[in-house]
């Protein structure tokens, strides 16, 4: 399992959702290094199509709905299970999608 | 200090208030809309004691379209701001005048338009219960003809997309 996070430097939630990420992998038992990938272009971000930081991927897969946003260097809006927004993916939804591709 | 168009072009100014609030904001980061309903709360709570609102959307919205004078309108039409009007700082001068680093980025004034708190509306986004303190903080210490503690706190949020 490959796993990457691609982050842009202008949103400051990156390293909640690395942390969140790894410790989510551990309990799930899942040994695997997490690749860390920054976008700093709208090139970049266009040939990466990378809508937003941060963004998880498992094996080239983004784990949530894009929701169709364009790539593009911004902050990706989450929402937790009980509706609020938040910078991050939600911990336990990020458990359950990775439980369902281990 | 500066005067700048709502979503219908109506020019609106901070002053003429005891304190006059102003909130960069944005219509896609996940930090502004966190903290959006508290700080439309807040407005709505000061309503009746000569506190003036006025949110800026500051951000470059032909790289940005989400941001954009349409966008916010729409915003405003489904009532999402309240009585707060909803500003466009299209060439992006205000926000650089006054230094503004995030969406959201909080500036209180008093009445004579001296700086008294600059920040985040409260320690935790993604917990309604904070409740926007510290922007209300600094409003009861403002009404209070007190210096508000804190009177800075850091701007958590979005960079802002210059042009």
């Amino acid at each position: 399992m490959q796993v990457e996070l691609l982050y842009w430097d202008g949103c400051p939630s990156h390293p909640e959702a690395l942390s969140d990420l790894k410790r989510v992998l551990l309990e799930l038992g899942i040994d695997t290094e997490v690749a860390l990938r920054e976008v700093t272009t709208d090139a970049q971000a266009a040939e990466l199509g990378f809508v937003g930081s941060p963004t998880i991927r498992v094996d080239g897969d983004d784990l949530f709905d894009t929701g169709g946003a364009p790539p593009s260097l911004t902050c990706r809006v989450y929402r937790t299970r009980d509706g609020r927004f938040s910078a991050t993916p939600d911990p336990e939804e990020l458990r359950d999608v990775l439980a369902a591709r281990h | 200090m500066f005067s700048l168009p709502d979503t219908e072009g109506k020019l609106h100014s901070p002053g003429d208030a005891t304190a006059t609030v102003v909130v960069f904001t944005a219509n896609h980061c996940p930090y502004a809309l966190g903290w959006h309903d508290r700080i439309i709360d807040a407005a709505r709570d000061y309503a009746g004691k000569d506190v003036k609102f006025l949110a800026i959307s500051p951000n470059d919205a032909e790289r940005y379209p989400a941001d954009a004078p349409l966008a916010n309108a729409e915003r405003v039409a489904k009532g999402e701001f309240g009585d707060v009007p909803y500003l466009y700082d299209e060439d992006q001068s205000v926000a650089r005048s006054l230094d503004a680093k995030t969406t959201p980025d909080i500036f209180v004034f008093d009445n004579e338009l001296e700086l008294r708190y600059r920040g985040a509306p409260d320690a935790d986004y993604k917990d309604p219960v904070q409740n926007a303190a510290w922007l209300r903080g600094a409003l009861d210490a403002v009404l209070a003809g007190k210096q508000p503690d804190p009177s800075e706190t850091e701007p958590v949020g979005c960079s802002i997309k210059w042009k």
